[in-house]
């Protein structure tokens, strides 16, 4: 692929703390490579500002390749910008060309309040893992992994939505900010595996009454989450999701 | 949401079949039959109360998860194309029910009220539905073709409640197999489409004197 350099415009938005309010503030960065990364961008930025005394923009990242899903960034009004099925760290700098400008905002939604310009506050999804997001196992000896046989289906569709970094960006998507993508992974994950059946209705109950407390809205199964995870889950998963909750609201002995 | 929209989708099947009679061009005898059978039959008019109930409880379920949803996000993006790879219908159900609802009661006040206060309490004394539809949608005037239109309106924004409404009703109930899931989106569309049609052609077809 061509390499070329590039001026850019962005739009940032600036927060200091969850208290007050922000605002978008403009910023130029010049000779960015076409092989950077998005967050390598910022960088560059960022030691502009320090270089000329003024606050670093604050955002979220951790393992840069795609798979920890902390590098929360609305990017021209897209979760994790332009491309398909990738993470803003994995986003680079080719997808743009000299002279754009970029808008960058914080993922909305109020389940996700912002700590400062572009990091939000997701505990919420891991307050709904520890609701039931797990199994539990007896200490001693580990088990042989492949001592319960699984149907190759079912472990397909399991790895598939165990894909999920809990990166948010389904919410950040959704018109109705519901987190029932996420939450539909997780529980299929667990849902498709014999290790996940002692537990099963109590996971889906508990999860989904969490999910509720934390103040996400409904789904209404308009497929924007879908299209804009990272790690292409299928929003089937949301309808597998329904299913468990319903059988286990019908059946669960509590 | 789920129930009370596979409900409507039921009354629907109903509803649409029984008006289609019109289209057996029988000045109206075929239609007249089966609606005095829903209208002067003692278990069709107690089931209606249900029917009132379900569109109730659809509407005001409705309305309480569009306002609950609205404000999960109380600071709105400068730009949004979060929602590419959504259709723009599925984004908009309250917006298309708020339409169905006006067409609705427009609807009401032309057939089921005027036939009703003919009724009073009894079971028969019902007006002849088929001269009322044609006198509703033969004339030229301004109300009428104003009538057509809202008429038209309607149907479209039914179609397109239904293509997202009826997949999006049986993903709410669970149903989760692929092959379903496509087959009933399949159906859903073919559904959406051919009951809009055909309602929207009742009032074309006699205001282009279609239908003696
Ligand atoms: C009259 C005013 C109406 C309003 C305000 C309204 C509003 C809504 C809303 C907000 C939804 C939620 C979207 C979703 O869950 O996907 C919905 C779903 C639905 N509506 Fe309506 N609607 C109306 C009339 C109707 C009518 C007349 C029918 C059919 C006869 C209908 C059938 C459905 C169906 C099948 C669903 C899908 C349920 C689901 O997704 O779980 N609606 N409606
Ligand atoms: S479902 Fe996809 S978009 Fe949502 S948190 Fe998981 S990886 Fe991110
Ligand atoms: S920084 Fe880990 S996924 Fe982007």
């Amino acid at each position: 692929m061509e390499h070329y350099n590039m001026n850019l415009n962005l739009k940032v938005w600036r927060q200091k703390n969850s208290k007050t309010n922000g605002e978008f503030k403009m910023y130029r960065v010049e000779n960015i490579s076409s092989e950077m990364s998005f967050l390598e961008m910022f960088d560059v930025l960022n030691e502009q500002l320090i270089a000329a005394g003024d606050e670093p923009i604050a955002f979220d990242h951790d393992c840069r390749e795609g798979i920890c899903g902390m590098c929360s960034m609305y990017i021209n009004g897209k979760p994790h910008g332009p491309w398909q099925a990738n993470t803003t760290c994995q986003l680079h700098m080719r997808a743009f060309k000299d002279g754009d400008t970029i808008v960058v905002e914080p993922w909305r939604a109020n389940a996700f309040p912002v700590i400062k310009d572009l990091v939000v506050d997701r505990s919420a999804f891991d307050r709904i893992i520890q609701a039931g997001g797990y199994v539990s196992v007896n200490t001693g000896n580990a088990v042989d992994g492949n001592a319960i046989p699984i149907n190759k289906d079912n472990a397909d569709a399991a790895f598939a939505a165990a894909m999920c970094i809990g990166c948010g960006a389904c919410v950040a998507a959704c018109k109705n900010s519901s987190a029932m993508l996420f939450l539909s992974a997780k529980v299929s994950h667990l849902a498709l595996l014999p290790q996940g059946e002692p537990e099963r209705h109590s996971r889906v109950l508990n999860m989904v009454a969490q999910m509720d407390k934390e103040g996400f809205g409904a789904c209404t199964n308009t497929g924007a989450c879908e299209a804009t995870c990272p790690k292409e889950i299928s929003i089937s998963n949301i309808a597998r999701l329904n299913q468990e909750y319903l059988s286990a609201s019908l059946v669960a002995e509590k | 949401m789920s129930f009370t929209g596979v409900f409507l989708i039921l009354f629907l099947i109903v509803h649409v079949g029984i008006n289609a009679c019109i289209f057996a061009n029988d000045g109206g005898q075929m239609f007249n039959t089966a609606a005095h059978f829903m209208g002067a039959n003692i278990v069709p008019r107690i089931l209606e109360v249900g029917l009132f109930a379900g569109f109730i409880l659809h509407i005001i379920q409705g309305y309480m998860l569009t306002v609950k949803n609205k404000s999960a996000r109380k600071v709105s993006y400068a730009i949004d194309y979060g929602n590419k790879g959504s259709k723009w219908y599925s984004r908009s159900m309250a917006l298309l029910g708020t339409l169905v609802l006006l067409f609705l009661i427009l609807h009401l006040s032309n057939f089921w009220i005027p036939n009703r206060s003919s009724q009073g309490f009894s079971l028969g004394g019902e007006i002849d539905l088929y001269e009322k539809m044609k006198e509703t949608f033969s004339g030229h005037d301004i109300i009428t073709i104003l009538t057509i239109l809202v008429y038209v309106l309607g149907c479209a924004a039914l179609g397109y409640h239904l293509a997202h409404g009826f997949q999006s009703a049986f993903k709410t109930l669970g149903v989760h197999n692929k092959r379903y899931q496509v087959m009933l989106t399949n159906i859903g569309y073919g559904f959406a489409v051919i009951v809009s049609l055909a309602f929207a052609m009742m009032p074309i077809s006699f205001h282009f004197g279609l239908l003696n």
